[in-house]
């Protein structure tokens, strides 16, 4: 069992806790892992990257070789594209479609929309709105990470065990929003892929 | 059960297990999180590590190689450039020796993602003549630190522990050991050992010369220089540090069918690689970085073609490496992938929203505006973003404290108004003897210095001029009539323009002080800023 995920958006949306959760998990697992970041100059509000890769066996490289990553988790609709030479055929793409507009040259959403959905294995949704409907906007990370979790080696105990962990310093009631977070990720993912089977 | 560390934490947790009693450094991506981690673990703070940051490299070096007199172990740690700034101290202490195990990490930044320059410490090792180790992933980060003390001790030298980015920035589950106990102070037993007087030093140096050959043999025979015999004879390949895992990644389980020498461990061991040579039809080197053992094992006439790497063009000259470069000098098909979309555009850092350094630039741009002729030289800190759209304000950029130097250097030909713009970290790491250059000469030039009160580029850390930089300025002799104070902040851009433009216009050297605190700092880390600006008036 092997997996390749890059995470991708700004920096500051919360991809390293995505990231951490991920470890967490996959350590509690007894798996192996190697998880790569970017930290220094690019962070501030510039396009960042973690590649994680998880597996029973050996892994050798920091780095996702081109067109091996099963999936891509991103909490920006551009920062999604960018990293498409990573994403082997038919491979995941996972996304919140709210842009993040600190650059002149912002593609048009539509065309943006139209290219994402080009590819026919996306999960393209409106995390954010998802994750302020159940009271923590913050929780949009995690809520894409529900909705990439079906395809993940890892199961949602230990996902669940892992955001406790993480979060538990920041009290009970964040570590509840961030569970249902998950949840609701999964669910709504979950009504995607049923619709897109019966089309 | 296995922790997971970052390959700098996992650096970080083998040198408090190796018993040092500090750690000296200067922030710098991507080696930061090394001394970070130290800062915040229990056990060094009730072990009474030291491990508050240094003013620079330079004077961090120092302070560990003071330590290691003493007879206890220490740690400096860098990033590639900032060995420059303690090149001095660092060629000089492999003469002397140390005393107490002393460890050089030096973090190498590949493909330049934070830095101005992808320099390959290995040189500045060999150039010292000291041994030097080059982990290739965050198991062997861990142990071969704490190898590197008993390294340091057993030959009396100081010890350069090589890391690059994706080994610092990457993590992995690691299984940590015991801890060694700290070493009690123990002064040297040869007097003469830390006294570099030309009479002193030629005995040292022909003694660092004469103990090479010994090194050499320790490199031969180390656990961490593994040649991995394979069955395929066409080619012989040489990994340096994370190499082999890129190499690795090539093969399904890491079933190479090539003989591999796997390098963690300089000088250079001769005998594995003569094996190779002598075994194989081509060598293939891989390492990030400069092609540092290629050069060395190189044919320099060129009448043999048996080396390839970086040099012969089949590894990218330049940036760092990575599987697929390696399958390709390797002979292997690229793996079909899609392009990046035509749509997506490309995002660089900027400044945060609401940063001091954008009121700044707002300013200096209006009165570049009026003046054809201004010059703005820049620094090393977050503040070099405004050499980018949308600012554009900074004409030049090279070094930590080059600012206020060139900035001196470009008034004396005739370039006026020239200004320096330095963060307040990076004045008092290299800045301060550039002003008192200005000073004595009293040259027409204007130093601003962006003083956010933080080292913010490498995530915010302490800022030694905090609540000094008056008092020092002062000291260093500018005319107080010529030392001003501003707030950054948009309600005062015309205010501030007529002050920018009234010390620009003065025929001497001026400072102002652009004074608010970084926008990533806590409430509490503010308002100590804010305790020590009236302590400073007080």
């Amino acid at each position: 069992m092997k997996i390749n995920i890059i995470l991708a958006g700004v920096g500051g949306q919360g991809i390293l806790t995505i990231a951490a959760v991920l470890d967490t998990a996959a350590l509690a697992s007894n798996l192996n892992i190697k998880q790569s970041e970017v930290h220094g100059m690019s962070q501030r509000g510039g396009a960042v990257q973690s590649h994680v890769r998880i597996s029973d066996k050996q892994i050798f490289s920091d780095l996702i070789p081109i067109g091996k990553a099963d999936m891509i988790i991103s909490v920006e609709p551009m920062e999604l594209l960018r990293y498409l030479p990573f994403l082997k055929q038919d491979g995941l793409l996972v996304t919140d479609s709210n842009p993040f507009l600190n650059i002149a040259k912002y593609p048009e959403l539509e065309k943006l929309y139209t290219e994402i959905k080009s590819y026919p294995n996306n999960i393209l949704i409106d995390a954010q709105k998802i994750a302020k409907d159940l009271g923590n906007s913050r929780a949009t990370n995690i809520v894409l990470l529900g909705a990439a979790s079906s395809q993940l080696p890892l199961s949602d105990e230990s996902i669940q065990q892992a955001i406790k962990t993480l979060f538990e310093r920041k009290g009970e009631k964040v570590v509840m929003k961030n569970i249902e977070a998950f949840k609701k990720g999964k669910e709504i993912a979950k009504e995607i892929f049923s619709k897109k089977v019966i089309l | 059960m296995k922790k997971l560390l970052l390959g700098n934490e996992a650096l970080a947790q083998g040198a408090i297990d190796a018993g040092i009693s500090g750690v000296y450094a200067y922030p710098g991506t991507p080696s930061t999180e090394i001394t970070e981690y130290i800062q915040k673990s229990k056990i060094a703070k009730e072990l009474n590590i030291h491990s508050n940051w240094s003013v620079n490299e330079k004077t961090a070096m120092e302070a560990a190689l003071g330590m290691s007199y003493a007879g206890k172990r220490s740690l400096t740690v860098m990033k590639h450039v900032g060995l420059n700034v303690a090149a001095d101290v660092f060629m000089n202490m492999s003469v002397s020796g140390i005393n107490g195990g002393l460890v050089v990490v030096v973090a190498d930044d590949p493909s330049m993602h934070s830095s101005q320059n992808e320099q390959d410490s290995r040189y500045y090792g060999k150039f010292a003549m000291i041994p030097m180790l080059e982990p290739s992933n965050q198991q062997e980060a861990y142990d071969i630190t704490k190898y590197a003390f008993d390294l340091s001790e057993k030959f009396g030298l100081p010890v350069l522990l090589r890391m690059v980015t994706r080994l610092s920035h990457s993590r992995a589950g690691v299984t940590t050991g015991k801890r060694v106990a700290q070493n009690e102070i123990k002064l040297p037993k040869n007097e003469r050992q830390f006294q570099l007087i030309p009479m002193h030093a030629r005995g040292l140096y022909n003694h660092l010369i004469d103990i090479q050959p010994d090194l050499k043999a320790h490199s031969e025979n180390s656990f961490y220089n593994e040649l991995i015999k394979g069955t395929d004879t066409s080619f012989g390949i040489i990994t340096a540090g994370i190499a082999y895992n890129y190499l690795m990644e090539n093969f399904e389980d890491g079933n190479c069918p090539y003989s591999v020498l796997k390098i963690s461990q300089y000088p250079l061991p001769k005998k594995s690689v003569k094996h190779l040579f002598d075994t194989c039809d081509k060598i293939l080197v891989l390492e990030d970085g400069y092609p540092f053992i290629e050069e060395l094992i190189s044919d320099f006439l060129d009448e043999n073609k048996k080396v390839i790497g970086r040099l012969t063009g089949d590894v990218p000259r330049v940036g760092e490496l990575n599987p697929d470069n390696i399958g390709k000098a390797l002979g292997f098909k690229v793996t079909e992938s899609k392009e990046t979309p035509k749509i997506v555009s490309g995002r660089p850092p900027e400044l945060c929203v609401g940063c001091g350094h954008r009121d700044l630039f707002n300013a200096v741009n209006t009165l570049g505006n009026e003046a054809d002729s201004q010059k703005v030289f820049g620094d090393i800190g977050c503040y070099a973003l405004g050499a980018l759209p949308p600012f554009n304000s900074i004409n030049t950029l090279i070094d930590m404290g080059a600012s206020i130097t060139m900035a001196k250097g470009a008034s004396d030909a005739g370039i006026h108004p020239a200004i320096a713009i330095i963060g307040d970290s990076t004045f008092t790491h290299s800045g301060m003897t550039g002003l008192l250059e200005a000073v004595v000469e009293n040259t027409k030039m204007t130093v601003i210095i962006s003083d956010n009160s933080a080292i913010a580029m490498t995530g915010a850390q302490d800022s030694s001029a905090s609540g000094r930089l008056v008092n020092l300025c002062k000291g260093i002799g500018v005319d107080p009539g010529h030392l001003k104070v501003l707030t950054p902040l948009h309600k005062n851009l015309d205010e501030n323009i007529d002050l920018i433009r009234d010390e620009i216009n003065y025929d001497g050297v001026s400072v102002i002080i652009s004074q608010r605190p970084c926008v990533q700092l806590s409430k509490e880390k503010k308002d100590n800023i804010k305790h020590l600006l009236e302590i400073a008036i007080n």
